[in-house]
C-alpha cells in the first residue's frame, strides 16, 4: 500500500501535526525508516514506513495538521507508478472510511466508562443522539436530558411526542444544551489569543467530562512525614558514599500509593455503565507538568516494584514526558492517578478524577508544624497532607477512608517499603 | 356560485381584460381564427377583431419577439404558446429581453407582456412537449411566474397578469382546462405573489403548485380517512415572488412538510421550499422535509410508466408516512 496516510498513533488521535520530514522526496524507503515526526495530541512520535521503495511525493508541508487517514505520502516500489497506486487507494475508501470513523469515537482509554445508562430503547452513551431540531428546542426549553429518551420517529428519532411526554427537568438540562461558556472579549487591555494545541484541547475535553459525569467526593489525611524524611536522609547519606540513586520523597509516597492501592483494591477500579470493574494491576499514573500543559505517563504494576525500581522508572518516565517523546504505551492503561504539587510548595488540594479512573491522590509539601507527640508534648514535626478525590459510583467514604489509613500506615513507616 | 372549467375562466379572464383596456392584444399560432390549439381563446378573434387578437407565423422566437417590442411600445400583449416547452426557442427573447430590459434600462421600460400556455406532462405527448419550466424561468431575475391550479386562481391570476407592468409567465395545464370550479361572477383579482391554503391540517404541511395542488389535496382526504393524518395543503400559486410567510406559518404550525412538485427533483422549485423550510423554520421542523417529484429523466413516452413518473397519490401518501 504505497499511499502513506496519517497514522493514528494514539487512541484518542484524530488529527496529527507533520513536525518534521525526516525523508526527502527522491530518497529510497526501507521498511523501518523513520520518515516523519508527528506530533498528536500527547506527544511527539516517529512514524515509520511500513513499506519500501522510493518516496515519489511528500503531499503535505511541515507544519501542516492532518487528519487521521489522510494521505501524506506516496512511497513506490519498483516499476509501479503512481495510477496504479492511486487505484489501489481509491479501491480501499471502505478503509478509509472506517478509520475515519474510529477516529472520531470519543473513545479515551482501553476501558470505557460511559455515562449511566437509561432505561428503554434510549440513546447508548457515546453515540450521537437523533432528535428533531423541535424535539431539541422544546427538550432544551424545558430541561429534558434527550440521551434518556427513547425516540419513536422514523429510524429511532426523538421527534416532539417523545419530548412531550418525558419527564421535566429531573436531571437538568443535559450538557450539550447548557451553551459553553466562552471568555469576555474587549474588556481588560490587549489581548493575546493562544491557539489551543491538540493537548491542551484534551485536557478541557476530558476533565469537563470528568467534573460533569463522576460524582467526585474528598477526603484529607494530615500524615507524619517525619520518618519519612529520616530514612530518606540516611539511604540516600549511604547512595552519596556508593555512588548509589538518590531518591526524592515522591520515590517513596508513589511506591507507598500503589502498595496501598493492592491492599485495598476496592479503589484501583473504575465505573462501566452496568458494572464496575477491578483491575489486577496497579498500574499508578503519575501527573507530569510540560511546557504547556501536563501528561500522566504510567508505572505499570507499580506495587510489584522496589523502590529502586519505582524511582528509576519515574525517572525515566518524566524525562521522555518532558521532551514529549512518550510512547502511547507510556501513557495508557493507568487505572489510578497520583498528582503531587509538593515540589511547587502547595500545602493541599483536591485535584480532578483523570477518566475513566476512579480515584485521584493529591500529594501536598512536607512542611514543619507544631505537632503533639505520644506524651502529650508539642514538638516540631513534619506534616504531609494527601487529599483524595473518588467517584463515588465505585468508592464510598469508608473504602477510601480504608486506604488513606493503609497508605498513612506505609508513609509513617517507610521501611515497610524497602521489604 | 356558476361552475366553470379552467378553460372557461382563463377565456373569461383575457375577454374581460380586452374589454377593459384597448391596449391588450393576444398574439399566438392560431388564436384568432382557429380559436386557439386548446380552445382558450374561443370566441374572442369573433368578437375583437383582427387587431386584438392576431394569429401568428410558426416561430416563437419571432412572435415571442414581436410582444417584447409591442409590449415596450405600451401595449399589453398576452402571447400564447402551444406548449411552454416550445418557450424554448425563445429563451433569448423570455430571457435576455423581457427579463432583463426594465434593469438594462435603468428601470426606463415597462415590460407589461404575459406568456401564457400549457406546461405539464402527464397527456402521452412526449419528451420534447412535456416539460415544466417554471424551476428555471423563475430563476430568472425579472421574470414573475405563476401556476393557477383551480378555475377561480386561473380567472383571477390571468387578470393581475394582464394588469401587471412586468412580464408573467403564466403556466396553464391541459389536464386542468377541462376540470370545473366556483367561479363568481363579478370582478375579481387575484395578486401574485400570494400563496392559498387549500385544506387547513395539523400534522403535516403538503406544500404543491399547479395540478400536484389537486394530487396533494387527494392524498389529504386519504390521510385523513385511512391514517388519521390530518395533512394542511397550501397552494404556492405564485412561484416568483414567492409567499415565503404562508409557507413557513404552514410548517411552524404541523411542523413537518412533505412537498409535492411535478418538476424534477434537480433543482426543482421544491429545492428551493426545502432551502427555505430549513433556513427559516429549522427548529420548527421535527422531521427532514421530504419531497415527492416527477421521477428524474425525460417525459416518458409510455402512458403506464408516466403515469407513474408523475407525483402519484400513493407516493405523497408513501412520503408523508415515512415523515410522521
Amino acid at each position: 500500500m504505497p499511499v502513506v496516510t496519517m497514522p493514528k498513533l494514539s487512541d484518542t488521535m484524530v488529527e496529527g501535526t507533520l513536525v518534521k520530514w525526516r525523508k526527502a522526496k527522491g530518497d529510497a524507503i526501507e521498511v523501518g525508516d523513520i520518515l516523519a515526526e508527528i506530533e498528536t495530541d500527547k506527544a511527539t512520535m516517529e512514524m515509520e514506513a511500513f513499506d519500501e521503495g522510493r518516496l515519489t511525493d511528500l503531499f503535505v508541508p511541515e507544519g501542516a495538521v492532518i487528519r487521521v487517514g489522510d494521505k501524506i505520502a506516496m512511497i513506490l516500489g519498483e516499476g509501479e507508478t503512481a495510477g496504479e497506486a492511486q487505484a489501489e487507494a481509491a479501491a480501499a475508501p471502505e478503509k478509509k472510511k472506517k478509520a475515519d470513523a474510529d477516529a472520531r469515537k470519543p473513545v479515551d482509554h482501553p476501558v470505557k466508562a460511559p455515562a449511566p445508562k437509561a432505561h428503554g430503547s434510549a440513546t447508548p452513551a457515546g453515540s450521537r443522539v437523533k432528535a428533531s431540531p423541535l424535539a431539541r428546542k422544546i427538550a432544551a426549553a424545558r430541561g429534558v436530558n434527550l440521551s434518556a429518551v427513547a425516540g419513536t420517529g422514523p429510524g429511532g428519532r426523538i421527534v416532539k411526542r417523545d419530548v412531550d411526554k418525558a419527564p421535566s427537568g429531573g436531571g437538568g438540562p443535559s450538557v450539550s444544551a447548557i451553551p459553553a461558556i466562552r471568555a469576555a472579549r474587549g474588556i481588560a487591555g490587549e489581548e493575546k489569543s493562544i491557539a489551543l494545541t491538540g493537548m491542551r484541547k484534551t485536557i478541557a475535553e476530558r476533565l469537563l467530562a470528568s467534573k460533569t459525569q463522576i460524582p467526585h467526593f474528598y477526603l484529607s489525611v494530615a500524615m507524619d512525614g517525619g520518618p519519612l524524611m529520616a530514612l530518606r536522609r540516611e539511604l540516600n547519606a549511604m547512595a552519596e558514599k556508593d555512588g548509589g540513586q538518590k531518591l526524592t520523597v515522591n520515590d517513596f509516597i508513589l511506591l507507598a500509593a500503589a502498595r496501598a492501592a493492592a491492599q485495598v483494591p476496592k479503589i484501583n477500579a473504575a465505573y462501566d455503565g452496568d458494572a464496575i470493574i477491578e483491575y489486577g494491576d496497579v498500574n499508578l499514573a503519575v501527573a507530569v507538568a510540560i511546557e504547556d500543559g501536563l501528561i500522566t505517563p504510567v508505572i505499570r504494576k507499580a506495587n510489584t516494584l522496589s523502590l529502586p525500581e519505582i524511582s528509576m522508572q519515574m525517572k525515566d518516565l518524566a524525562a521522555k514526558a518532558r521532551g514529549k517523546k512518550l510512547k502511547p504505551e507510556e501513557y495508557q492503561g493507568g487505572t489510578i492517578t497520583l498528582s503531587s504539587l509538593g515540589g511547587f510548595g502547595i500545602d493541599d488540594f483536591l485535584p480532578i478524577i483523570n477518566p475513566p479512573q476512579s480515584f485521584i491522590l493529591g500529594i501536598g509539601t512536607i512542611t514543619k508544624q507544631p505537632v503533639v507527640n505520644d506524651h502529650e508534648q508539642i514538638v516540631v514535626g513534619h506534616r504531609l497532607v494527601v487529599s483524595a478525590s473518588g467517584d463515588h459510583r465505585v468508592i464510598d467514604g469508608a473504602v477510601a477512608a480504608e486506604y488513606m489509613n493503609t497508605l498513612r500506615g506505609l508513609i509513617e513507616k517507610p521501611a515497610l517499603l524497602l521489604l | 356560485m356558476p361552475v366553470i372549467t379552467y378553460r372557461q375562466a382563463l377565456n373569461d379572464a383575457l375577454a374581460e381584460e380586452l374589454t377593459r383596456d384597448e391596449n391588450v392584444v393576444i398574439m399566438g399560432e392560431e388564436v384568432a381564427e382557429y380559436n386557439g390549439a386548446y380552445k382558450i381563446t374561443e370566441g374572442l378573434w369573433e368578437k375583437f377583431g383582427s387587431k386584438r387578437v392576431v394569429d401568428t407565423p410558426i416561430s416563437e422566437a419571432g412572435f415571442l419577439g414581436l410582444g417584447v417590442g409591442a409590449a415596450m411600445l405600451g401595449l399589453r400583449p398576452v402571447m400564447e404558446l402551444m406548449f411552454w416547452s416550445f418557450a424554448y426557442v425563445a429563451f433569448d427573447q423570455i430571457i435576455n429581453n423581457a427579463g432583463c430590459v426594465r434593469y438594462m434600462s435603468g428601470g426606463l421600460i415597462n415590460l407589461p407582456l404575459v406568456i401564457r400556455g400549457p406546461a405539464n406532462g402527464g397527456t402521452n405527448v412526449g419528451a420534447t412537449h412535456s416539460h415544466t419550466p417554471e424551476n428555471f424561468l423563475a430563476n430568472t431575475p425579472g421574470l414573475k411566474v405563476v401556476c393557477p391550479a383551480t378555475p377561480y386562481d386561473a380567472k383571477g391570476l390571468m387578470k393581475a397578469a394582464i394588469r401587471d407592468n412586468d412580464p408573467v409567465c403564466f403556466m396553464e395545464n391541459t389536464l386542468l382546462y377541462g376540470d370545473s370550479g366556483e367561479v363568481p361572477e363579478g370582478e375579481y383579482v387575484i395578486p401574485i405573489g400570494l400563496a392559498d391554503v387549500k385544506r387547513g391540517g395539523s400534522d403535516v404541511s403538503l406544500i404543491a403548485h399547479g395540478r400536484a395542488v389537486l394530487t396533494a389535496l387527494a392524498a389529504a382526504r386519504r390521510l385523513e380517512d385511512e391514517f388519521n393524518i390530518s395533512a394542511e395543503v397550501v397552494d404556492l400559486r405564485s412561484i416568483r415572488p414567492l409567499d415565503e410567510e404562508t409557507i413557513l406559518d404552514s410548517v411552524r404550525k404541523t411542523h413537518r412538510a412533505v412537498l409535492v412538485d411535478e418538476n424534477k427533483p434537480f433543482c426543482g422549485v421544491s429545492s428551493q421550499i426545502a432551502t427555505l423550510i430549513q433556513e427559516q423554520a429549522f427548529d420548527d421542523l421535527d422531521a427532514p422535509v421530504g419531497r415527492v417529484c416527477s421521477l428524474d429523466a425525460p417525459a416518458i413516452y409510455s402512458p403506464p410508466l408516466e403515469e407513474l413518473q408523475l407525483p402519484t397519490v400513493d407516493r405523497v401518501i408513501t412520503k408523508v408516512l415515512a415523515v410522521c
